[in-house]
C-alpha cells in the first residue's frame, strides 16, 4: 500500500511536468492550429539557461529568467520561421517546427559540451515524511508550481483582454480579426508562453538529477498527453498530464514483475495508451470533434 | 497505338495513353538514357569510398521513394518510417543470419528471398497500423506514427535476441543470388564497384515501379486524397482501402530499403532506428520535392551526400572542428543543416530540388524573354 501510495505521488510530480509541457502544445495548437515539434527544443533550452543563471543569480530569480529568455526564443522562431507560414497546410508548419527542433536542439546540446549540469534546485533528492508515505521535495514542488501556473493561465484567459483575445481567436480567427483582435500578437503570445511554460517544466524534470541532452524526449511524452486529453483541450492537457504521469510511474513500479516486457517499458507506456485511446476516442478525452463539412 | 506527334509540339496530346507516358518528351528519353549510362560508368571515374556512398545514396533513394508515395503522392504524413525501416533490416538479417551464430539467424542467404521477405513483412506491419491512419487525419497521424517510433526502438533494444541489444548491434544480411556472393572484390571489379551497380539496378527497378503505380488508377487515388480527402470520397475513392494501401506500398519500399541500407556496412545497432532516421527521411522528400519520385531520389542523394560535403566544407571555413569533442563540429553543422534545410525549403521553395529544376527549364523555354 505504501509503495502504490508513493508511485502514485511519484506520478503526480512528473505528471505536472507533463501537465505544463502539454499545456504549452495546446496554447500554440489553439492559436495557430498547428502542433509545435519544437516544444523540446525549447525545453532543453530553458534547462540550459537554468543551468548558466542559477550559480549567478541563485534558483528561485533564474527560472523566471529563464523561462522570459526562452519565451523569447520561442517568439523569435514564430517570428522568422512560422509567420511566413501562416496559411500554409498545418503539416507543413508542423515539419517545420520538427527543422527548428533538430537545429536549435543542436545548438543547445553544445552548450551543455560534456560537464555534469545542475539546474541548482534546492530540494535535490531529499524526502519528505507523510506518514508512513515519503515523498521526494521536488515532486511536491512540481505539483505546487504547475498548481500556481495552471491558476495563473486560467485567470488569464478568463480575466484579461489578452486572453479573451486569444480565446476568441481560438475561436474563429477570421471573426476575431474583424472585430479589432490582433491575431499576430495572439500568435507571438501564444508562443512565447508555451517557451516560458516549457521552460519551467524542464526545470521541474531535470530537478535533482543531471542535465543531459536525452531531456528532450521527456517533452515528446507530452505529444500522448494532448492526444490523451484532446488537442484543443487546456483542462484535457493538465487532466492528461497527471493521468500520464500515475500511468508511466505505475508501470515503472510494478513491470519489473512482468520480464518479458523488458526494462525501461515505463518509458513508452505513454504511446501505448495513445495507440488505444485514438482507436477507442480518436479525438481524446476533452477535445472537440471534428467537423466534415463538404 | 502510339501516333507520331508533330516536332515541336511537346505539350500536344492526342490519346489519354500520350499523356500518361512515363518518358513523354524526346528531351526527357534521351536525357534519362543518358543519366543512367553516366551513371553505370561512375564506378570507373570515382574513387570506391564515393562509390559507396553512393550505393548508400541508391538505398536510401528506395526508402524515400516510399515516403513519398504515402506523404508525398497520397498525403499522409508519416514520421514512422525508421519504424518500417527497422522492420526490414531485421527480417532480412535474421532470415540470412548464421543459423548457430550469436543472434536469431535462419540461413537463407538469397537476396531473392530475404529482400522479398523484409518487404513483405514491413508491408504487414504497414496494414496494422493502417486502421489508425483510416481513422486520423493530418497531425494526429504524424504524432501516432511518431510513437511507433518509440515503441519500435523498445522493442529493438529490448529484443537482444534478434538484434544484438542496444550498443552491440549485429551483422546485417549477406549479398547473395544463387550461391554466389554479389558484392566481394575479384578480378573484375572491387566490392564497392559491384555494390553501386547492385543498387543502382534495385534503384532504376523500384523507382520505375513507383513511378508506374504512381501513374496507375491507385495514383491517381492517392493525389486525389491528399488534395482533398472528402471530395475525394465524394467522387467514389474508397479512402480506408487506398490509405491502407499507401501505408503498404510505402512499408514495402521502406523495409526493403533497410534491408539493404545495413549490407553496405554490414553492422547495425538498433540505436540507428530512432527519430532522427525519420526526420532525415522527411528531409529527403520535401527537399527533393514532395509529390515527385525524381524529387525523392535527388533528396536522398542530396541527404546522403550531406555529411560528405559538410566534411569539404570544413576546408574552407577552418572554424569548423572535425574533432567530436570540439565546439562546432562537423557533425553538430550536419545536424543543424537537416533543420535549416528542411525550414528554408518549405519556406522558400516548397516543390524542393525538383521545383528548382522546374524553374530553371521554364527560364531556358522561354529565354531570352522572361516569361
Amino acid at each position: 500500500m505504501t509503495e502504490l501510495t508513493e508511485s502514485l505521488l511519484r506520478g503526480l510530480g512528473t505528471g505536472s511536468v507533463y501537465a505544463l509541457l502539454a499545456l504549452g502544445f495546446v496554447i500554440i495548437y489553439k492559436a495557430t492550429r498547428v502542433i509545435s515539434f519544437a516544444q523540446p527544443a525549447f525545453m532543453l533550452a530553458g534547462v540550459v539557461a537554468v543551468t548558466y543563471l542559477a550559480p549567478a543569480v541563485g534558483f528561485w530569480a533564474a527560472v523566471p529568467l529563464a523561462a522570459v529568455l526562452t519565451g523569447l526564443l520561442a517568439l523569435g522562431v514564430e517570428r522568422t520561421a512560422v509567420r511566413p507560414m501562416v496559411g500554409r497546410p498545418a503539416f507543413v508548419v508542423a515539419i517545420i517546427t520538427l527543422g527548428v527542433d533538430v537545429a536549435v536542439r543542436v545548438v543547445v546540446n553544445a552548450f551543455i559540451g560534456l560537464d555534469v549540469r545542475h539546474v541548482g534546485d534546492p530540494w535535490e533528492l531529499r524526502t519528505l515524511a507523510l506518514g508512513p508515505v515519503e515523498m521526494q521535495q521536488r515532486h511536491l514542488a512540481a505539483v505546487v508550481a504547475a498548481a500556481l501556473l495552471v491558476g495563473g493561465l486560467f485567470a488569464f484567459f478568463r480575466f484579461t483582454r489578452m486572453g479573451l483575445a486569444m480565446r476568441a481567436a481560438a475561436l474563429d480567427q477570421e471573426a476575431a480579426l474583424a472585430h479589432g483582435v490582433s491575431v499576430g500578437a495572439v500568435f507571438a503570445v501564444s508562443w512565447a508562453l508555451a517557451g516560458g511554460l516549457a521552460a519551467v517544466a524542464g526545470t521541474f524534470a531535470a530537478a535533482g538529477a543531471s542535465v543531459d541532452a536525452a531531456l528532450w524526449l521527456i517533452a515528446l511524452t507530452a505529444l500522448p498527453v494532448i492526444i490523451l486529453g484532446g488537442l484543443d483541450s487546456l483542462p484535457g492537457a493538465v487532466v492528461g498530464g497527471l493521468a500520464v504521469g500515475v500511468l508511466q510511474e505505475l508501470t515503472a513500479t510494478y513491470a519489473n514483475d512482468v520480464a518479458w516486457l523488458g526494462g525501461n517499458v515505463s518509458v513508452i507506456t505513454p504511446y501505448v495508451l495513445m495507440l488505444v485511446v485514438l482507436l477507442v476516442r480518436p479525438y481524446g478525452l476533452f477535445g472537440t470533434r471534428e467537423v466534415e463539412r463538404v | 497505338m502510339r501516333t507520331s506527334r508533330p516536332r515541336g509540339r511537346p505539350l500536344l496530346r492526342t490519346s489519354y495513353a500520350e499523356d500518361l507516358a512515363l518518358l513523354d518528351t524526346p528531351a526527357k528519353r534521351v536525357s534519362t538514357a543518358v543519366l543512367l549510362v553516366a551513371a553505370l560508368a561512375l564506378p570507373f571515374l570515382l574513387a570506391d569510398d564515393l562509390l559507396q556512398l553512393l550505393a548508400v545514396g541508391c538505398v536510401a533513394a528506395i526508402g524515400a521513394i516510399g515516403l513519398g508515395l504515402v506523404t508525398g503522392y497520397a498525403g499522409q504524413v508519416s514520421l514512422g518510417h525508421a519504424f518500417f525501416l527497422g522492420i526490414g533490416a531485421y527480417t532480412a538479417a535474421a532470415l540470412s543470419g548464421d543459423p548457430d551464430g550469436r543472434v536469431i539467424g535462419l540461413g537463407v542467404t538469397d537476396i531473392a528471398l530475404w529482400l522479398p521477405a523484409a518487404g513483405l513483412v514491413a508491408a504487414a506491419a504497414g496494414v496494422l497500423v493502417a486502421p489508425l491512419a483510416t481513422r486520423l487525419r493530418g497531425l494526429y497521424l504524424a504524432i501516432v506514427t511518431l510513437g511507433l517510433v518509440f515503441i519500435g526502438q523498445h522493442v529493438f533494444n529490448e529484443w537482444s535476441a534478434l538484434t544484438g541489444g542496444a550498443g552491440v548491434g549485429r551483422p546485417a544480411a549477406t549479398l547473395e543470388f544463387l550461391g554466389r556472393p554479389l558484392a566481394t572484390t575479384d578480378a573484375t571489379a572491387t566490392r564497392d564497384q559491384k555494390l553501386f551497380w547492385l543498387m543502382l539496378a534495385l534503384l532504376v527497378v523500384f523507382a520505375v515501379a513507383a513511378r508506374n503505380l504512381a501513374r496507375s488508377r491507385i495514383g491517381r487515388a492517392f493525389t486525389a486524397i491528399r488534395d482533398r480527402d472528402i471530395a475525394a470520397g465524394v467522387i467514389g475513392v474508397n479512402l480506408p482501402r487506398y490509405k491502407t494501401v499507401a501505408f503498404a506500398v510505402s512499408s514495402f519500399y521502406a523495409g526493403c530499403a533497410g534491408a539493404l541500407l545495413y549490407t553496405v556496412t554490414g553492422f547495425f545497432d538498433p540505436g540507428s532506428f530512432s527519430l532522427l532516421l525519420s526526420v532525415q527521411y522527411i528531409a529527403m522528400v520535401l527537399i527533393g520535392g514532395a509529390g515527385t519520385i525524381s524529387g525523392a531520389i535527388a533528396g536522398a542523394f542530396f541527404i546522403t551526400l550531406l555529411p560528405r560535403l559538410t566534411r569539404e566544407l570544413q576546408a574552407w571555413v577552418p572554424f569548423i572542428s572535425t574533432q567530436p569533442n570540439e565546439v562546432p563540429n562537423v557533425f553538430q553543422v550536419e545536424t543543424i543543416l537537416y533543420g535549416v534545410l528542411i525550414i528554408v525549403f518549405l519556406i522558400f521553395e516548397p516543390r524542393g530540388l525538383f521545383g528548382l529544376w522546374v524553374r530553371a527549364r521554364n527560364y531556358w523555354k522561354a529565354w531570352p524573354f522572361s516569361y
